[in-house]
């Protein structure tokens, strides 16, 4: 059975714009799955519907054999907490340490006064600083993330995902703001987390050549519309001038020979 | 344009301008019948006959224990007012602010409410409250707290808006509650910013405190108020020294908090 379903998803801002348009596809358990495309296809919007942080305006999203537009109140909060979400600008709480960062990731599965205290129990714990080993950041526990490096922050950024225990991960453009080598070890540690655990995970790239190396899959979409959905090695250079746009795609397949040659 | 010619005109706009300027101070002078070399070879005589009247005499001294007692009740309201108002109008402007309001609808009421009580001076709250509460502390408690109240709210707003919508969003993918996200998330980012003007309207209201007192006949504006008019310069003096001792104390120890928190 599928984990995740999208049927005919349409969103619109206004009465003009339309930032999704009747987007269907299905994603398998364990799945690497890259969506690519220009700025402002639509990629972000697509993520979002998912966990709900946006409301979609047509269409039907299942998730785990639960259709989540319908959802709300506590039934929603326990979606969200199946689900964790990476975002380009890491989305951390900058005046507070790292761990405490780590643990918000727990806050779906608290009442309203363990919420507002913050209380998190022993294995809770135990289970963050067990993660942040895994990620390389036992260092820097008890620090500040403004004093993080990017890279760091976004390793923080997966150790709040993972300690949700999540089914799959969602990548909102997780190396965007990373320089070269900082971004691999994100995409390696994504990858890693995908073969060793069997997270589904869905990331948002621009960079064509990393959603070629990393993903089993890609969609490509442009305008709100999925133009290529198969496997990297069957993406044709016509199908990348589609997604892209004439100009940008030029510059993309001289990056690919490129990196072929 | 030739370079000479650019500058030529900026020299001439200049001249006009002092010219104009000189011709707008003068033709004041005329009409309100002010005298300047008057009115400057009477500013040592005004410096000394406040010397004379204004030094702390041996009375002023005899009554010191009473002001510290009066400026102590003052500071106290001062504080009490500003912090508790600060609970408030953080409450209202977690409402208000665009991040964190439950709906949209709550924006502008809030913001409202603010401005209201924001833009009412100080002084037309206490003469208001008067009416109300009497002659009481009650009167400048309230007159301090609206005031703070409006002002905490507003920028408390601003503060939240600035922090932005990232950790708050990344804590509404984890699942947490709208509780949780205020409390986990924007409470802690916004804290030194809410502490740093809890402090500068403590300092601020220290200050309005003595004109609140002096038009409810409270507190320590009471003391210099009554010194005052009773022609105990020396006394009323005394009074502003200490007041103007206390408040330099709480920007030094609040300038401290400042530092260490930010």
């Amino acid at each position: 059975m599928s984990l995740l379903e999208l049927d005919q998803v349409t969103k619109r801002y206004g009465a003009e714009t339309l930032a999704l348009d009747t987007i269907t596809f299905s994603v398998q358990p364990g799945e690497f799955v890259a969506i690519i495309g220009p700025s402002g296809a639509g990629k972000s919007t697509l993520l979002r519907s998912i966990n709900r942080l946006i409301d979609i305006t047509s269409g039907d999203i299942r998730f785990d054999g639960v259709s989540v537009p319908q959802l709300r109140g506590q039934a929603l909060r326990r979606h969200r907490t199946q689900i964790g979400m990476i975002f380009q600008h890491y989305n951390l709480v900058n005046r507070l340490s790292v761990i405490e960062n780590v643990l918000h990731g727990r806050l779906g599965y608290k009442n309203t006064l363990q919420g507002i205290l913050g209380l998190y129990s022993e294995e809770e714990k135990r289970e963050a600083v067990r993660i942040l080993e895994t990620l390389g950041l036992s260092e820097q526990m008890y620090k500040r993330c403004d004093q993080l490096s990017g890279g760091q922050k976004q390793r923080v950024g997966i150790a709040r995902a993972l300690v949700q225990q999540p089914k799959m991960l969602l990548c909102d453009e997780p190396i965007a703001s990373l320089d070269p080598s900082s971004a691999k070890v994100i995409m390696d540690t994504l990858q890693e987390i995908n073969r060793s655990t069997g997270i589904t995970v869905l990331v948002n790239l621009h960079q064509v050549d990393v959603a070629l190396h990393y993903a089993e899959r890609i969609i490509g979409v442009n305008r709100g519309r999925v133009i290529y959905d198969g496997p990297p090695h069957a993406l044709s250079n016509a199908q990348i001038y589609q997604i892209y746009g004439s100009e940008a795609g030029e510059l993309i397949l001289d990056l690919k020979e490129r990196y072929a040659a | 344009m030739q370079p000479d010619a650019f500058f030529r005109r900026r020299r001439l706009q200049s001249a006009l301008f002092f010219i104009a300027m000189a011709a707008i101070t003068y033709g004041g002078m005329v009409l309100t019948q002010f005298d300047l070399v008057q009115g400057l070879s009477v500013i040592p005589r005004a410096f000394m006959w406040g010397i004379t009247n204004f030094v702390p005499d041996e009375r002023a001294w005899a009554r010191l224990p009473r002001i510290l007692e009066k400026l102590q009740e003052t500071v106290l309201v001062a504080v009490a007012s500003s912090t508790i108002a600060s609970i408030f109008g953080l409450g209202l402007a977690l409402l208000g602010a665009n991040t964190t309001r439950p709906h949209p609808w709550f924006s502008l009421p809030a913001r409202a409410i603010a401005s209201i009580f924001r833009n009412i001076d100080v002084s037309v709250w206490a003469l208001i409250l008067l009416f109300s509460f009497g002659q009481s502390g009650f009167t400048g408690f309230f007159a301090l707290f609206f005031v703070t109240f409006g002002f905490i709210t507003r920028v408390m707003v601003e503060t939240i808006d600035e922090v932005g919508i990232e950790p708050v969003e990344a804590l509404r993918a984890t699942g947490a509650g709208y509780t949780a996200i205020i409390s986990q998330s924007v409470i802690p980012a916004c804290l030194p910013q809410l502490i740093s003007w809890v402090l500068y309207m403590i300092e601020t209201n220290i200050r309005s405190a003595t004109l609140v007192g002096i038009l409810t006949g409270t507190g320590i504006g009471f003391l210099f108020d009554l010194y005052f008019k009773n022609f105990s310069y020396g006394s009323a003096s005394l009074v502003v020294l200490a007041t103007v001792a206390v408040v330099l104390l709480i920007e030094t120890v609040s300038n401290y908090i400042r530092r260490t928190i930010l």
